[in-house]
């Protein structure tokens, strides 16, 4: 299994908790588009991934991150 | 007559409607939808009031009616205060009805100088700077202070102008769960350690009343080298022994510990403006930096004036600071043996926030407390923590036991009227 593919599996994970409407998410799922998080939920969501990685994203990051693709990559830079 | 003048002649008489798509209010639509629905089930506007006359620091009247307010932030009664409003008509026939101009140029007037003097007597501090609104003040000192490539690092739960000065300067900025020193602790120990970094806390949260750990969160700020600010809005006049806000009551310094305090004109002072004040040796340079203090028109100088009549009477107000914790625990107690599901489990602040289920719960209710004639503030997601549904009230140490006894019924009888007691 490749570091990319734990990523998501991990972040697949950290999402179900909030997956109140059940889809299916993979690379391409956007969080306000598909998921329809609040801002309260993307909140809650990125302190856990912080916690679960040990990383910092800055809100200024979070503005630029759409989708579950755009955050593995954004924790793989990260991590590294 | 000019070609284009002519021009204009030969529009049609209605402009053409903009497609749905590239109207830029579209955006809007769920939010008109969703008021719309508010309104069509009767209730009245509660984003709509009008005081038609002010009676008093705890008194209005609300559609012909007297009404007890108990969402206001006046806190300390200062309002109809004799020598404030002594100082406010002095000022208007002296210095004018307003000063058309910047703090910078040709907008500082005697009594700017005068209250920033009183704001430094009443925190024993080097630096005091008087902006136009509470929210101009936070909005500037952060966006100034920590730049591009340095870090700010706020509490999840701040005020809307905390996030917007994030919003508006250029440094990274960093969350951390409401009120967790841990969590705090955990975001500066994975930051670099070289940067300039600002955490930015509130002595009081005002939605829900709850106060902050400073002590603690201060402890990791400084071990990770940052510097403190701390927005003590909601807790001037009546928190610590000079009522210097939560820092003090917390047994924190000025300058050692804490490196800025944000406050307001708005609140216990009792009329409008911002500042923020400070020890720190360089801190006359946002005088020439900072755009919110600028680039906008310094405060009329009757405002200016009876804030400063005001700052002063705050440092001896020993009898009102009495009178305001009585009534938070007269209310509290009342609310809490009724039943209600309160923000806070003690009076720990002036704020008593009352948690209902829905929107509709918490407009019908408080609707029936404006027909008794109370009015109190609703709260709605996204100013509140997790979703919550709030009718705030905030105290006065002019309302008096008998006021307040009458408030604790209404709310019995509403409460019960929606449901939300037994």
């Amino acid at each position: 299994m490749t570091d990319r593919t734990a990523i998501i599996d991990t972040l697949k994970a950290q999402i179900e908790p909030f997956n109140k409407k059940g889809i299916t998410v993979t690379e391409a799922t956007s969080f306000q588009g598909d998921l329809e998080w609040d801002s309260l939920t993307v909140m809650d969501f990125v302190a856990a991934i912080e916690d679960e990685f040990d990383i910092i994203i800055t809100m200024n990051m979070q503005a630029e991150i759409e989708t579950v693709g755009q955050l593995a990559d954004a924790v793989a830079k990260l991590k590294g | 007559m000019t070609e284009a003048g002519l021009a204009a002649d030969t529009l049609p008489a209605e402009a053409p409607v903009v497609a749905p798509e590239r109207d830029l209010f579209s955006k809007f639509d769920p939010l008109i939808a969703e008021r719309a629905a508010l309104m069509a089930s009767g209730v009245r506007d509660p984003f709509g009031i009008v005081m038609e006359r002010v009676l008093g620091p705890t008194t209005a009247v609300i559609k012909g009616r007297e009404t007890i307010l108990l969402g206001t932030y006046n806190y300390m009664g200062m309002t109809f205060d004799a020598d404030v409003i002594a100082a406010g008509k002095a000022a208007l026939d002296q210095f004018g009805s307003g000063t058309n101009g910047s703090r910078m140029l040709n907008g500082t007037f005697r009594d700017h100088v005068e209250a920033e003097e009183a704001l430094k007597e009443f925190y024993g501090a080097d630096h005091a700077m008087v902006f136009s609104t509470g929210y101009q003040a936070n909005l500037g000192t952060i966006s100034t202070m920590a730049a591009r490539g340095e870090y700010v690092i706020l509490d999840a739960d701040s005020h809307a102008s905390i996030y917007d000065g994030c919003k508006m300067g250029d440094a990274e900025v960093v969350r951390f769960r409401h009120n967790s020193v841990e969590d705090l602790d955990k975001r500066l120990g994975r930051l670099p350690a070289e940067p300039g970094k600002l955490v930015v806390l509130e002595g009081v949260y005002s939605m829900l009343g709850d106060i902050a750990p400073l002590k603690e969160m201060v402890a990791v700020a400084k071990k990770h080298g940052a510097m403190v600010l701390v927005d003590e809005a909601h807790s001037m006049g009546f928190f610590g022994e000079h009522g210097r806000g939560v820092y003090e009551e917390q047994g924190l310094q000025l300058g050692t510990d804490v490196d800025f305090v944000i406050g307001t004109f708005s609140k216990s002072v009792g009329t409008v403006g911002g500042f923020c004040i400070s020890n720190h040796p360089k801190f006359e340079a946002m005088r020439f930096s900072c755009r919110p203090y600028i680039f906008t028109a310094s405060l009329p100088p009757s405002v200016v004036a009876t804030a400063a009549t005001s700052i002063r009477k705050l440092m001896t107000a020993a009898d009102k600071r009495r009178r305001l914790w009585d009534n938070a625990r007269q209310l509290h107690g009342g609310l809490t043996a009724l039943g209600f599901r309160l923000g806070t489990t003690a009076p720990d602040s002036a704020i008593v926030a009352v948690i209902l289920n829905d929107q509709e719960q918490a407009v019908l209710m408080w609707q029936a407390l404006l027909e008794a004639g109370l009015y109190v503030n609703v709260a709605r997601p996204p100013a509140t923590p997790a979703g919550m549904f709030l009718l705030r009230c905030s105290l006065c140490a002019e309302h008096t036991t008998e006021q307040l006894d009458r408030v604790i019924g209404m709310f019995a009888a509403a409460g019960k009227a929606v449901g939300a007691i037994g």
